[in-house]
């Protein structure tokens, strides 16, 4: 067994939060940089623009990239052969807080009706996933509200396969339009269970953008969706244009017979992932 | 399309040229409000109680703003989501609200509102809230304190970014997403 102390941990979320909400991860940026080359459109040109400048803005100054700064969601692989000195989610929940505080990060979850804000952005979303080995990953995600609204789940019919799939996919960004802060990227989970699709398709968000599901037939899938998403001409923040979305991430595990649970988890522009492994 | 320079309050003759696709460049005092402060806004209009700010001519820009660092009137501040204040748009904009500022689509009943009450929709762009910030010069907190980044702020903005989204006569800048809804 190998020991991490909760102290290791601590330091190492506060850094994950505080860092995710100023810095663009290069893979986004990139992907808008090559938007932005490709675009012909001068409004979303103009777009894109902004949004680089933003980006190095942030970095500079320490500002948030977006006023969001989320929910904090965490999915963590912990190593069958970690022992931690302490309750896990306590503790990065506890980092998170700290994280929000030190960070000047806005503080944006509420009880659900009485909308009373609970002053510290907790709780962090959290899920722990145990895998083989000694190593502790820390995967975390600033998830913002306005894209997370336009995100749908439903359980399809077997019957309605993989044209079933597409069209609730496609339909979903086309009736999002310019809500989600486009250019998106989106997550689709297919599969497992009902609980499990939606935690499927905000996983596969973790996945830099051009990277492709390592099963090619899935790989195909993530293009010829992004190919129909982009021929939508919603464009950046809806004013038209090529670059609807940057990608399209699907994870894919085994359902019930009787069953096909789909989820689309939407991302905004401002992708804001980070990991650490202990 | 044309670019305005445009400093609000805002009247109606300022309303009347935009087109929807036009640029205008706003000064002067915008509020925020969004989800919780447009509901107890409109409690308060039902009260017969007076609003924390004067509608007449105001702009809304719907906005939680991150913490403001040290020697910087406020953190990051782009616009959310639109939607979700457009139960509440159309009266506003009966007692004499003029724009409102965020992103993403409005419902028909706020468009009509703005053809009814000479208005404008601006869109801002999402997520550059770092860099929008720059464009405001001084932010205060006036009313409603407890609900945090919901609380009612008076901004003063200096060349403030805007798109007209939908405009007075009905137009509307959004591209229809090529799919049979």
């Amino acid at each position: 067994m190998r020991n991490i102390e909760a102290r290791e941990i601590h330091e190492a979320v506060v850094g994950l939060v505080t860092q995710a909400a100023r810095h663009l991860p290069p893979d986004v940026n990139q992907a808008l940089a090559a938007a932005l080359a490709r675009e012909e459109s001068d409004s979303a040109r103009e777009i894109l623009g902004q949004l680089l400048e933003n980006a190095e803005l942030a970095a500079r100054t320490g500002l948030p990239l977006c006023q969001d700064t989320g929910v904090g969601v965490f999915f963590v692989e912990l190593g069958a052969d970690v022992r931690v000195q302490g309750v896990l989610p306590e503790i990065i929940n506890a980092a998170m807080v700290e994280g929000y505080a030190k960070g000047l990060l806005r503080k944006s979850l509420c009880h659900p009706l009485t909308r009373k804000n609970t002053g510290d952005n907790s709780p962090a979303a959290i899920h722990v996933d145990i895998v083989p080995g000694d190593r502790l990953t820390i995967m975390h995600m600033a998830k913002g509200g306005g894209s997370e609204n336009m995100s749908r789940c439903t359980m399809l019919t077997p019957a309605q396969g993989w044209a079933g799939i597409k069209d609730f996919v496609v339909r979903r960004m086309a009736e999002a339009g310019p809500n989600p802060c486009p250019p998106t990227i989106v997550g689709v989970g297919i599969g497992g269970t009902f609980d499990m699709a939606p935690a499927l398709a905000k996983k596969a968000l973790f996945r830099p953008v051009g990277i492709r599901n390592p099963d090619p037939e899935i790989a195909a899938m993530e293009l010829e969706l992004l190919d129909a998403v982009n021929d939508l001409g919603i464009g950046p923040m809806g004013l038209g244009g090529r670059t609807t979305s940057l990608d399209v991430k699907i994870e894919m595990r085994p359902c019930h017979i009787a069953s096909l649970p789909l989820a689309v988890n939407v991302q905004c522009h401002s992708s804001r992932v980070r990991e650490v492994v202990l | 399309m044309a670019t305005y320079s445009l400093t609000a309050p805002l009247r109606d003759e300022d309303l009347r040229k935009l087109r929807a696709g036009d640029v205008v460049r706003l000064s002067g005092t915008v509020y925020t409000a969004r989800d919780a402060a447009h509901k107890r806004l409109c409690e308060q209009l039902d009260n017969n109680e007076e609003p924390p700010f004067p509608l007449q001519g105001a702009v809304i820009y719907y906005v939680g703003p991150s913490p403001a660092p040290e020697g910087r009137p406020i953190g990051s501040a782009g616009p959310t989501t639109s939607y979700r204040m457009d139960t509440y748009a159309p009266r506003l904009h009966a007692l004499g609200v003029k724009a409102s500022i965020g992103k993403g689509k409005r419902s028909q009943a706020v468009r009509n509102a703005l053809q009814e009450h000479t208005g404008v929709y601006f869109g801002a762009t999402g997520g550059a809230g770092a860099l929008l910030s720059q464009c405001i010069t001084a932010a205060e907190v006036i009313a409603y304190a407890d609900l945090g980044p919901e609380a009612v702020r008076r901004l003063t903005v200096q060349d403030f970014p805007l798109l007209v989204v939908n405009d007075s006569h009905g137009n509307e800048l959004y591209a229809k997403p090529n799919y049979d809804l």
